[in-house]
């Protein structure tokens, strides 16, 4: 069964902008461990000849009027969602 | 009979009142409070709404189908009046900008969504055990796990407190607690009714449908909220038109792989028993063979957390919904608004999307799991040449104990066993009571059909009725 390492599970936090504790990257370590080796039975399946399936409605390129919308939301009621704004906008921490 | 009928009977005829059917339904949620199938109820909104739709009726005005028929939804449907919490501590206090366009439809008939119901915190899981705000309890027996991930939806209409709910079916979220709790569950063909305003888990199967205690009122509510919405691109035109008289002499396939030695057998035996009462209806029921189902739950748990991983990439704590306090930079206010506001479950399928997505393994595992999926539609396609409808049982056991699978994902996995397959190949697919075991606990009959063939499905079940 494949084994993923403490630092991989730490790798994919990372990728996943989680900020884990460290029992908590152990015990997903274990459960990401089992999901893989459940997860690995795909590799048995002949797939050499077939293509993915994306989705399924058989829909594409559903268009709706090119007309301008705000959808019925008003900007103040959208900045009462965040909790730090500054001048109709909203505020983060410093990037750069 | 119709619950939803007799409701908007005496509403119409003046026998009773919205307000009235309200105010029963909130005192229903309020003595079942236990059992914790509602998150939260709109009460001041509800009976608002109940005076102005009995104000219409007073008038003489048409005041809709379903007009003073209370109902709950699951908590990942945006609705005014209560927040949207995804059972999550991360839109814990979520006051929706806007309504789901189902709850829309069903309010533009009339009814009225007097609260909020339970769920796995967004809406990852099989046991509502994954709730942040506690599990609910099974409505036959409180030691017991409600299913899920629509749990609540399905206790409420179980206990009686709603005559229907809505829920999200993803690979099994309406369909699994139906069956635990004994009440109808239907989740439509993909793309049937909108998902405009409902939190998203995994876009290429996530379907909303409803949870019932009759056929009849799963009718209804199915063709008031179905159909093309200009919100939500994956919409198909409305197809939804109930079927009087359901085709005779169907042919129904019975999964043999679904009837094997890991499924309870008090489940086998309520679902050969189902099969019988179809045969005596004068259906032909013979067991077939689909051996890609066995690979299912593996396809599912590739494809959905990508989608998860990517789905829920939003929450970063900016726009809405919870914000890690004191972060010095944009990364460490990601990274633990996250770690804050997800579940350990959302959490496992986060990083399983993002470990199947990621360069090396996307070939091996994403990939792979979406051919797979090309060979279990081409398994339904051909089995559907010849079978009008496929049975299976909607889960391979009764509802299990609460806290028994809660430490091992795979096996919780597990259960999602027949009902994710019509998920991936975007089938509709119904739970339908069919007795209990032993114990008493209810045990649930899954039917399946070719895409579009929603009416006809519950037509079938109507004429073999719900025990």
């Amino acid at each position: 069964m494949r084994q993923i390492t403490h630092e991989a599970v730490q790798h994919l936090a990372q990728l996943s902008s989680l900020q884990l504790s460290n029992d908590e990257v152990d015990n997903l370590q274990k459960d990401i461990s089992n999901i893989l080796g459940y997860i690995e039975q795909l590799g048995q399946l002949d797939t050499s000849h077939v293509a993915p399936t994306y989705q399924v409605t058989g829909l594409s390129n559903v268009w709706r009027d090119d007309v301008v919308s705000s959808g019925e939301i008003d900007r103040e009621e959208l900045l009462a969602l965040t909790t730090e704004t500054h001048d109709h906008q909203i505020k983060v921490p410093k990037v750069i | 009979m119709s619950k939803i009928v007799e409701i908007v009977g005496a509403v119409g005829s003046g026998s009773s009142t919205a307000r009235q059917q309200v105010e029963a339904a909130i005192e229903r949620a309020k003595t079942t409070k236990d059992y914790n199938a509602l998150l939260s109820l709109s009460e001041n909104r509800a009976l608002e709404r109940a005076d102005a739709i009995d104000k219409k009726i007073k008038r003489g005005e048409d005041a809709g189908q379903l007009a003073g028929v209370p109902f709950v939804v699951k908590d990942n449907f945006l609705a005014y009046g209560a927040p949207t919490t995804a059972a999550s501590k991360m839109l814990q206090n979520f006051q929706a900008p806007l309504q789901a366009t189902a709850v829309e439809r069903l309010e533009d008939e009339g009814a009225i969504c007097i609260g909020k119901a339970n769920l796995d915190a967004f809406a990852h899981g099989g046991s509502t055990e994954n709730s942040a705000f506690g599990p609910t309890k099974n409505a036959a027996d409180t030691t017991k796990v409600a299913g899920g991930s629509s749990g609540g939806s399905a206790v409420a209409v179980a206990l009686d407190i709603v005559p229907f709910a809505l829920g999200t079916d993803t690979g099994g979220s309406i369909r699994q607690p139906a069956s635990f709790n004994g009440v109808v569950g239907v989740k439509p063909t993909y793309g049937a009714v909108s998902r405009y305003g409902v939190v998203a888990m995994a876009s290429s199967t996530d379907t909303i449908g409803c949870l019932t205690n009759t056929i009849e009122d799963a009718e209804l509510v199915m063709d008031i909220i179905s159909g093309r919405d200009i919100n939500d691109m994956t919409t198909l035109p409305d197809f939804f038109t109930p079927v009087v008289a359901p085709k005779p002499a169907q042919k129904i396939g019975l999964i043999k792989e679904s009837m094997g030695s890991a499924t309870d057998p008090e489940v086998r035996a309520r679902i050969l028993e189902y099969a019988e009462t179809l045969k005596a209806a004068g259906h032909i029921v013979e067991e077939v063979s689909m051996p890609i189902l066995e690979h299912a739950v593996a396809m599912y748990y590739v494809i959905v957390p990508a989608e998860v991983s990517s789905n829920l990439a939003r929450y970063d704590g900016v726009r809405y919904g919870h914000r890690a306090t004191n972060a010095a930079t944009l990364a460490e206010l990601y990274g633990r608004t996250r770690d804050e506001g997800f579940v350990t479950e959302n959490k496992r399928r986060i990083m399983i999307g993002s470990y199947v997505l990621s360069s090396g393994y996307f070939d091996a595992y994403y990939q792979q799991a979406q051919k797979a999926r090309t060979l279990l539609i081409d398994a339904y396609t051909i089995l559907f040449d010849s079978y009008d409808v496929l049975l299976t049982p909607v889960a391979p056991m009764p509802a299990f104990g609460i806290g028994e699978k809660a430490e091992d994902p795979v096996q919780m996995y597990l259960t999602d066993l027949m009902t994710v397959g019509p998920s991936l190949a975007g089938l509709p697919a119904m739970s339908i009571p069919a007795g209990h075991t032993d114990a008493g606990l209810p045990v649930g009959a899954q039917l399946v059909g070719p895409a579009r063939s929603d009416a006809a499905l519950l037509a079938l079940a109507k004429t073999i009725g719900d025990k």
